[in-house]
């Protein structure tokens, strides 16, 4: 990933910023510019996510990317937030904890280093909300 | 008055016992723990390093007690493990509590004790005028060489605290400190572990700035033990706080609260500020609170705290994760799988 682009997704990573219509309520991450339900009569605001959710669904992954690997097994899941938007992350948990429907929450976690002198990349993940 | 506005801690939940450390270096693991006092200490996953520490005990401050974000114009870290050599790891924290970009941010190493020099620079910005928030934390994944006998206790967690004068929960009432030019424990640039002076560190590194801090505010202060409900020092293992105390005149009730190491080890910057939310965690209304943090290299910082009538009305300290909590929830790992968290295992 460019500096560039890591730089410009900041928001989200960190914050969950996405957006959200202000004419139909509809929130959108990562956000959109346009609303997809009302095209031009749609507003498009700034809007960050609690970060709470529940798993829809979610997999174990045990053969990874290099960058990756160090973490396997892992879980990845497909996480329904609380405004009803979904996020694809890793799950931090064993995977035996792990189960559809689980509520979870946002963390501050690395999502990935380059090598050991480039950028670090710092960004959301999730946890069982116990 | 400045004081604590709120405050926040994280710990990690990996842990490993000192037995097993001791185990893998045919060490004598009674004799270690026996000597140290402590039992295991916290273990980072792979995934967080100081500056995600940083923002998590940060975000739970500011889940305590909402302040508004675009008054916070200074954040500070204080750490020897930032994770750049050069980037601020306070441009990290700044960004993700959302109070960038109308902020000032600085990184802090001063060993040990980078934390609360944070704390002391907090205090002046407020007390100035020149801004009504700072925070300053102090958080580390402490660095041991393998084998080592830094290895037994170096551990990894942080504390964060909204400093203000803005009804804060706890009034800092005084804070002073003793340094010298001391080499007893260093890293030299690009090394990957601390050396240090053995027990070299002991009586002319820790207990003489140690002793010297607390002396010097308990004379500032017309002050003497007693008058004091809980007292925090650092905690490089369980010995040297207690020896310390008892050669000041706290009792063993005095520092309990504060008393961490003993299942966290040492957590280098976040260990004062770790010990201090220990602390707040249980305090009420009119507890006073010693504090002195030691950094080798070498210096203290001493800090008089009262805690006030805020700490009920103005902050939810259930919002956030107690230290309590966080040293309960924990997940032993062997020493192979640590070394790997640790990046022990280059590939």
């Amino acid at each position: 990933m460019t500096v560039a682009r890591f730089w410009r997704e900041i928001p989200q990573r960190y914050n969950l910023v996405g957006t959200k219509c202000e004419v139909c309520g509809d929130v959108f991450f990562p956000p959109r510019a346009i609303c997809p339900h009302c095209r031009r009569d749609g507003k498009i605001v700034p809007c960050q996510c609690s970060g709470k959710g529940k798993v829809l669904t979610y997999s174990v992954l045990s053969a990874a990317s290099d960058q990756f690997s160090a973490l396997k097994p892992y879980v990845l899941a497909i996480i329904e937030l609380e405004e009803g938007t979904r996020v694809t992350s890793h799950l931090i948990c064993e995977p035996e904890e792990v189960h559809i429907g689980m509520p979870v929450k946002s963390v501050f976690r690395v999502l990935d280093r380059e090598g050991s002198d480039g950028i670090i990349h710092y960004g959301t993940k999730f946890v069982p909300d116990l | 008055m400045v004081g604590i506005i709120t405050y926040g801690a994280y710990i990690p939940r990996f842990r490993i016992k000192i037995e097993e450390i001791a185990r893998v270096w045919g060490a004598n693991a009674a004799e270690i723990t026996g000597g140290l006092g402590v039992l295991e200490k916290a273990v980072p996953d792979y995934d967080e390093n100081t500056a995600t520490f940083s923002v998590e005990a940060a975000r739970s401050a500011l889940c305590r007690r909402p302040v508004d974000v675009a008054d916070i114009k200074a954040v500070y870290v204080g750490s020897e493990s930032h994770p750049y050599a050069v980037k601020p790891t306070a441009v990290t924290v700044g960004e993700a509590i959302g109070a960038t970009p109308v902020m000032t941010a600085a990184d802090y190493e001063f060993a040990c004790k980078a934390g609360t020099a944070a704390i002391q620079t907090a205090m002046g910005l407020v007390s100035s005028g020149m801004m009504k928030y700072a925070v300053a934390i102090g958080a580390d994944t402490a660095q041991g060489a393998p084998g080592d006998a830094l290895e037994y206790t170096a551990a990894a967690g942080g504390a964060a605290y909204v400093i203000g004068n803005d009804d804060p929960i706890a009034v800092i009432n005084e804070t002073c400190s003793f340094t010298s030019d001391t080499p007893d424990f260093w890293r030299r640039e690009g090394e990957d572990y601390p050396r240090h002076g053995g027990r070299f560190s002991g009586d002319p590194g820790y207990f003489k700035h140690t002793l010297g801090a607390a002396k010097l505010m308990m004379e500032l202060r017309g002050t003497k033990p007693s008058d004091y409900t809980h007292a925090v020092f650092h905690q490089p293992n369980a010995k040297f706080p207690q020896k310390a105390a008892q050669m000041l005149g706290f009792t063993k009730e005095q520092i309990k609260a504060g008393l961490l190491a003993p299942t966290l080890g040492n957590t280098y910057s976040g260990a004062v500020p770790l010990g201090l939310a220990a602390v707040l965690d249980v305090a009420k209304p009119g507890d006073r609170i010693f504090v002195t943090s030691y950094g080798s290299g070498a210096g203290s910082d001493a800090f008089d705290i009262t805690v006030t009538d805020a700490i009920l009305t103005k902050i939810d300290r259930s919002r956030g994760a107690t230290v309590e909590q966080m040293l309960a929830t924990k997940k032993y790992l062997d020493y192979a799988v640590y070394a790997r968290h640790k990046g022990k295992i280059r590939m």
